[in-house]
């Protein structure tokens, strides 16, 4: 979680881009320490934290973020994709919804080839407002598919809150609609997300089929650090009491402490520290890619266009 | 207020077509994602939640909304915000928008405007960064609108809204904020259909497409200093294409350059060259150019980006090769 945060405040520092998660990390932790490193896992445009959640290595995510050559899609995918392969990451979709149907083929994959992976779902509430939603469950629930769709409800989708963009504001209770069973828990408590993930991933492994979670959970910055919000959408009232008294990492190092780990909590403190100041480093000292390298991504198997190759 | 100018930005322009147009005609409503973040807060104020639709995020329905109001009596407005979504509601503008009236034998009018930014050279990456107005331009039914100054956008955003037929409109992010004076006059519309002649000359042609314009007539004033006039055509409309404008000035000039940020396989840079190539062949004594963005995504990285998309240098280098 704390590295999450780090990992963020360091782009708040050295390189403003994107959709943070700052707030949503018991969410994303409670969910990924359910995983296996060769379970799945499908995010979103704001998944910074999902890799990291899942044990990614943070120089090439910083350097990803950075545009470097040696970030873990070679600067070319960026802030919203950062997918490492090596961790179950299978792509981060900044088209909301569009990783639905991806995390149930991946189910189907697993089901297909008998392996007992699962695959996991990550989406925002505003994202159950597409079809692709309504559409993959159905399916993984026929097929009794092993995925978890794991929705992090922050409450809004840019400006537009659950309350007015949904017929009723808790997204799991639409599981009863595909025959599946659905899940609230407290975002912001790591252990009670893990403890419900874990279910859904036995259930999932045990060929009794997807779950769906919400997890309640809030975004403590803006919708994207480049985009201006002229309205007033949500209190300053409502994004302070979220700060001071529902912060999951505060109330996380609270307990903790209450279980006398003050030591371990401080050590992984500094270690966090130290991780993300060298994945600074290392980003800022990395090469930009070469045009070459966008060619190279395109196709597995090159095709020679040499009337476009030359010409940039 | 007739005659008179005001300063707007392009986007300000667009939203000022639309307080007209829903001032005038109570049919008019808009519907998209958030918005009021995208520069219509003062229209919702204005005009009220019944007629602003705040959407949830469901593209290809809320599109298809607007094709079942559009079918019985009103005159819709989508936004939907990022090119790149419209693959999402493309079934629905695509089979549904496109071809209802052609299907029932002219009974059903599809008054649809659809509004849309192509948002790149802005490190979005790809799944942000398309500019897919060629895959609408190869849909019969569909007119397609990519206008490049804050006055046309709002005269062709006002013709758009004021058509039968199904309009995608597309908008530059890279011009939302360039300001120049616009007409307050709420009845100038910019005709669909008519290029632009943005800069006579007489050596060779450049034609613009959407927002391609600035670097045009940049490479076109380096030219100037060079001795060399080129016309500067503004395509503005994709379709219906204006063939005549641009036929005029090839069969005077003999040398034509296309900029286009589409992708180049199939772009409308190589519509406009097969139209040259059958109608006006014995006027060029060139071979056209096309400068276009080449057959790879668009990389998140700024720079790589940048390259891929026209330039003054760009246009100049292409204008080298026939000059
Ligand atoms: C298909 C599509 N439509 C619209 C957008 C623009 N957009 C980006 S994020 C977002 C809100 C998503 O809300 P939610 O699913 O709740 O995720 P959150 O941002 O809260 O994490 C929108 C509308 C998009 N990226 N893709
Ligand atoms: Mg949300």
């Amino acid at each position: 979680m704390l590295l999450i945060r780090r990992f963020e405040e360091a782009l708040i520092a050295h390189n403003p881009v994107g959709h943070l998660s700052i707030g949503q990390e018991g969410a994303i932790v409670g969910a990924c320490m359910a995983l296996r490193d060769d379970d799945y896992v499908t995010g979103t445009h704001r998944s910074h934290g999902h890799p990291i959640g899942k044990g990614a290595d943070i120089n090439p995510l910083m350097a990803e973020v950075f545009g470097k050559k040696t970030g873990i899609c070679k600067g070319l995918g960026g802030s919203m994709h950062l997918t490492d392969t090596s961790r179950g990451l299978i792509g981060e979709s900044a088209i909301v919804g569009g990783g639905f149907p991806i995390a149930t083929g991946a189910g189907l994959s697993i089901q297909v080839r008998e392996t007992d992976q699962v695959s996991l779902c990550f989406f925002g509430d505003g994202a159950a407002n597409q079809g692709t939603f309504s559409e993959s469950i159905n399916m993984a629930a026929i097929w009794k598919l092993p995925v978890i769709y794991f929705c992090e409800n922050n409450g809004y989708a840019v400006t537009t809150s659950v309350e007015k963009s949904h017929g009723q504001p808790d997204i799991a209770r639409r599981a009863d609609g595909y025959g599946i069973p659905g899940i609230i828990v407290d975002g912001q408590d790591a252990e009670a997300v893990h403890a419900v993930t874990q279910e859904a991933v036995d259930r999932a492994r045990a060929g009794e089929g997807p779950t769906l979670i919400e997890a309640k959970t809030y975004r403590f910055d803006e919708h994207s650090n480049r985009l201006a919000i002229p309205i007033e959408y949500r209190s300053k009232e409502e994004i302070e009491y979220h700060r001071n008294e529902r912060d999951p990492i505060s109330l996380y190092r609270a307990t903790l402490l209450s279980r006398d780990l003050l030591a371990d909590v401080e050590r992984i403190e500094q270690e966090v520290a130290k991780t993300i100041d060298a994945a600074v480093e290392f980003a800022r000292e990395s090469p930009e890619p070469d045009m070459e390298d966008v060619w190279d991504c395109m196709f597995s198997n090159p095709i020679n266009f040499p009337a476009y190759e030359g010409e940039l | 207020m007739r005659n008179s100018v005001q300063k707007l930005s392009y986007l300000q322009a667009i939203i000022e077509a639309e307080r007209e147009e829903m001032q005038r005609d109570e049919n008019v409503i808009l519907m998209g994602e958030d918005i009021a973040v995208y520069g219509a807060q003062s229209l919702v104020e204005e005009f009220g939640e019944k007629r602003m639709r705040n959407t949830p995020i469901s593209e290809n329905s809320f599109v298809g909304v607007g094709v079942g109001a559009a079918l019985t009596g009103l005159r819709p407005i989508v936004d939907l915000t990022i090119a790149s979504f419209c693959y999402l509601a493309s079934d629905q503008i695509i089979n549904q928008a496109a071809k209802l009236r052609f299907m029932t034998g002219a009974q059903l009018k599809v008054p649809l405007v659809v509004r849309t930014s192509t948002f790149y050279n802005n490190r979005t990456a790809a799944q942000h960064a398309d500019r897919p107005y060629p895959l609408f331009m190869n849909t019969p039914g569909l007119k397609v609108l990519a206008p490049a100054t804050a006055s046309d956008a709002k005269g062709l955003l006002k013709a758009a809204i004021r058509d039968d037929d199904p309009v995608i409109f597309f908008e530059d992010i890279n011009l939302w904020g360039k300001k120049e004076d616009v007409s307050t006059d709420v009845d100038l519309l910019v005709p669909i259909g008519k290029a632009a002649v943005k800069r006579s000359g007489s050596d060779l042609t450049i034609v613009s497409v959407a927002g391609c314009l600035p670097h045009a007539l940049a490479a076109a004033e380096v030219l100037a200093g060079e001795g060399i006039n080129a016309e500067v055509i503004d395509l503005r409309t994709i379709v219906p294409m204006d063939k005549e404008t641009i036929l005029t000035s090839v069969a005077k000039t003999g040398r034509l350059v296309i900029v286009d940020n589409s992708h180049k396989v199939g772009s409308v840079a190589s519509e406009i060259a097969a139209v040259v190539s059958e109608e006006a062949f014995e006027s060029l004594r060139k071979p056209i150019q096309r400068v276009a963005t080449p057959q790879v995504h668009i990389p998140y990285n700024g720079a790589l980006e940048k390259r891929l998309f026209a330039s003054k240098d760009r246009i100049l280098e292409a204008v080298r090769v026939i000059i």
